[in-house]
């Protein structure tokens, strides 16, 4: 089975659906031609032609306006949105009308449209190009939130996303593109291709939305992490030997609520972890789901390890980043209360 | 150089307030049929003169005049003129159950009824409208069942979209009509999408987008303006200019400044300044664009010079900001009464018929609100209560089905 990193294995996401369903199309800024700032396109609009890959206004709004347009007309449109950080001039289109648009004509238009965007820090991106804005997308009714951590994930996630009828925000961890970075930025970085998860199939499969993947078994505690923040995780409990149970979540929204909820009633205690700020993220939401769902089965408070609440700052970025010892601690907080 | 002692800023007024005589001098009017018609093949860089022009048809005699003037059979006049009776009846009726409190909220686009139902008779059935909240007579153009509309505005149990709108914010794809919402601006972009869309497709279709003078400030219209010219969407984009945005006059968009037409200039597309209350003209521009569209040369703006002769809605009293007279004094006339006038003229048409389509609209919207009072006015009836769960995604996720099953007990 061929090795692939995180770009290659979205590039051949896009590239089998361009072959199967000839209503998918693809278009952003400088995906084109040049096939993208990341590389996610490229080859693709030789392959296909332009009309099936094609270059965009630096204009995230038409961006995402048109591609709700061609959805309604019943194509199926693939745009990236160079970094999360940008999707913002586009936020009302997400939130007022792709989200929304199937419920309020009743089913009479939708907006079948695939949103891709690179989000995260750990490449030197300062406050414009290192945010996790997954939360301000979770919170929307109507609009789905994907987000892989591997590049075996990542090509089945994206296809059953193209393959969705609803809008889906496809965030990838920019800083797992060409490796499974576990916090360490002082150690060198580790290709993808030692990792098991490379192994990507060349054709077409799907991982439906809405199941989470328990990627470490454990009994002591279950930590929830999605993205760049699983491998972060399994460090941690490598390195402070803690049995923890680490669920990718995969998908955000629909979230995998079963396996969040088995697993904590399992071990009595539970950690989330992720890169955005603190306050209102969707890790408050996933503790008030554990708190619902499990107080009774709690042998411990929820810890929440996070982004601090502040842009994301470029000198202080490994300060910023909640790493393997921020997460270890919390583990052996967690771990060692006492109820 | 000249330089003050110091800057102060411009802020712009209306040229007249409650008090004021009415003031229209700004229109620059000029007679019917003056404005020139170039083929509508001819490049965009050789009619940057119509953006400053205005293209009329009928005179004040209801004689169609000049080049614009269409060869319209006398049929689709008088569909047309019915569909313009009609609309106005309608939107005085539920009006007056608005006030009544038969339901929450209401728009009537009085006035301005030309600019809806000429281009729903000018378009294909295939082609798609992008509607604002004042275009339902594009709706009764395309005999659209009342009954629904009537559904619609009480939330009732036979409400097409499942009481999840306010009034007037329809959905009707089989009849061209794409979903409205109360947002400015935020579908102009879909329009230039779904014409993108026909063109990649190797189809013959084209859309057609309004939006009011006032949304021109909004950052979307740029944002759709460009994808337009980019891409030559086939698409027809519409600027209701019917001078006031709730209490903010056609200044606040720029309109003291320049035309809207005259956007179109800046991106290198053709733009026409149209009077909006002139059935032919309107006709007859939108026949124009089309002809462009459907010949893969892109899209065209156009302005439609109107008047809001009523409130922006139900909840705003317009005496409080504009003289009671503007609306009487506005020197484009009334749509109705000018089809009506150039219908008799010609001999299609009398008094007495128009007495009787008047007659027949009140009546038939008079019979219709009956039926959907029948059904229920706001709140008496509703769709079932567990559809408020449904349409969220294409299927509910586990939060939908458990919060439906704690409603539905």
């Amino acid at each position: 089975m061929p090795r692939m990193n995180m770009i290659q294995a979205i590039n051949s996401a896009l590239d089998v659906m361009l072959s199967r369903d000839p209503k998918m199309l693809i278009f952003g800024e400088d995906v084109g031609y040049f096939g993208g700032v990341f590389r996610a396109t490229d080859g693709l609009a030789a392959k296909y032609g332009a009309k099936r890959c094609f270059d965009a206004p630096i204009s995230e709004g038409g961006i995402i306006a048109t591609a709700i347009g061609m959805g309604a007309y019943g194509l199926r449109p693939v745009v990236e949105i160079q970094f999360a950080d940008y999707i913002l001039p586009a936020y009302d289109q997400l939130v007022s009308e792709a989200a929304r648009l199937r419920y309020r004509s009743a089913g009479d238009f939708w907006a079948p449209i695939t949103v891709r965007t690179p989000y995260g820090g750990g490449i030197f991106g300062g406050q414009t190009h290192s945010s996790s804005p997954e939360a301000i997308f979770a919170h929307v009714t109507g609009l789905k939130t994907v987000i892989p951590s591997t590049p075996y994930d990542a090509k089945g996630l994206l296809i059953a996303a193209i393959e969705e009828d609803d809008p889906v925000i496809f965030l990838e961890p920019k800083r797992l593109y060409q490796g499974p970075f576990d916090g360490h930025p002082e150690r060198p970085v580790e290709p993808w291709s030692n990792h098991p998860a490379s192994e990507v199939p060349e054709g077409h499969y799907a991982i439906p939305l809405g199941t989470a993947n328990v990627v470490r078994a454990g009994r002591a505690v279950t930590v929830l992490a999605y993205g760049t923040m699983v491998h972060v995780a399994q460090a941690a409990a490598a390195e402070t030997g803690i049995d923890a149970e680490v669920i990718d979540l995969r998908t955000l929204v629909p979230l995998d609520i079963d396996t969040v909820t088995a697993s904590v009633k399992k071990t009595g205690r539970c950690v989330i972890v992720h890169e955005a700020s603190r306050f209102g993220g969707y890790g408050a939401e996933l503790s008030a789901l554990v708190q619902e769902e499990c107080f009774y089965h709690l042998q411990a408070p929820i810890e929440r390890v996070t982004g601090w609440d502040t842009p994301y700052p470029h000198a202080f970025e490994w300060d910023y980043f909640p790493g393997p010892a921020r997460v270890g601690k919390a583990l052996r907080r967690c771990v060692e209360a006492e109820t | 150089m000249l330089r003050n002692a110091r800057l102060s800023l411009h802020i712009p007024e209306p040229s007249a307030r409650p008090g004021d005589r009415p003031d229209f001098r700004h229109l620059a009017l000029r007679p019917a049929g003056e404005t020139r018609r170039p083929e509508p093949e001819s490049p965009a860089a050789e009619m940057r003169d119509l953006p400053y022009e205005l293209v009329r048809v009928l005179d004040d005699q209801g004689q169609a005049q000049g080049p614009w003037a269409p060869l319209i059979p006398s049929e689709t006049l008088r569909r047309g003129l019915a569909a313009m009776v009609l609309t106005r009846a309608f939107d005085d009726r539920i009006f007056r159950l608005q006030r009544q409190g038969k339901t929450s909220f209401y728009m009537r686009s009085t006035g301005e009824e030309a600019l809806s139902v000429a281009p729903s008779l000018v378009l294909d059935t295939g082609d798609m409208c992008f509607p604002t909240y004042r275009n339902v007579g594009f709706l009764m153009a395309r005999d659209y069942p009342l009954l629904d509309l009537v559904n619609q505005i009480f939330s009732n149990a036979r409400d097409p979209l499942k009481g999840r709108q306010m009034p007037v914010l329809y959905s009707a794809r089989d009849y061209g009509f794409y979903s409205v919402s109360g947002n400015l601006g935020s579908r102009i972009g879909h329009a230039v999408g779904w014409a993108m869309a026909s063109a990649w497709s190797g189809d013959d279709k084209i859309a057609l987008a309004y939006i009011g003078e006032g949304t021109v400030a909004e950052g979307a219209v740029h944002e759709a303006l460009t994808f337009a010219t980019v891409y030559h969407a086939p698409v027809i984009l519409a600027i209701s200019n019917n001078q006031w945005a709730i209490s903010s006059f056609h200044g606040l968009a720029g309109g003291n400044e320049t035309t809207f037409a005259a956007r179109a200039l800046a991106y290198g597309l053709p733009g026409l300044r149209v009077d909006g209350n002139d059935f032919l003209a309107v006709h007859a521009a939108v026949a124009w664009a089309a002809e462009r569209a459907r010949s893969n040369l892109g899209a065209t703006l156009i302005e439609f010079v109107t008047y809001r002769t009523s409130g922006h809605s139900t909840s705003d009293d317009p005496a409080r900001y504009r003289p009671d007279e503007e609306p009487a004094a506005f020197p484009l006339g009334d749509p109705v009464e000018r089809l009506k006038t150039h219908m008799i003229a010609a001999g299609h048409w009398s008094e007495a018929d128009h007495d009787a389509l008047v007659r027949d609209c009140d009546e038939r919207v008079r019979a219709t609100v009956k039926e959907g009072e029948a059904v229920g006015t706001l709140g008496v009836t509703k769709p079932p209560l567990g559809s408020m769960f449904e349409d969220v995604f294409k299927t509910p996720d586990w939060r939908q089905i458990r919060q439906r099953r704690e409603v539905e007990g």
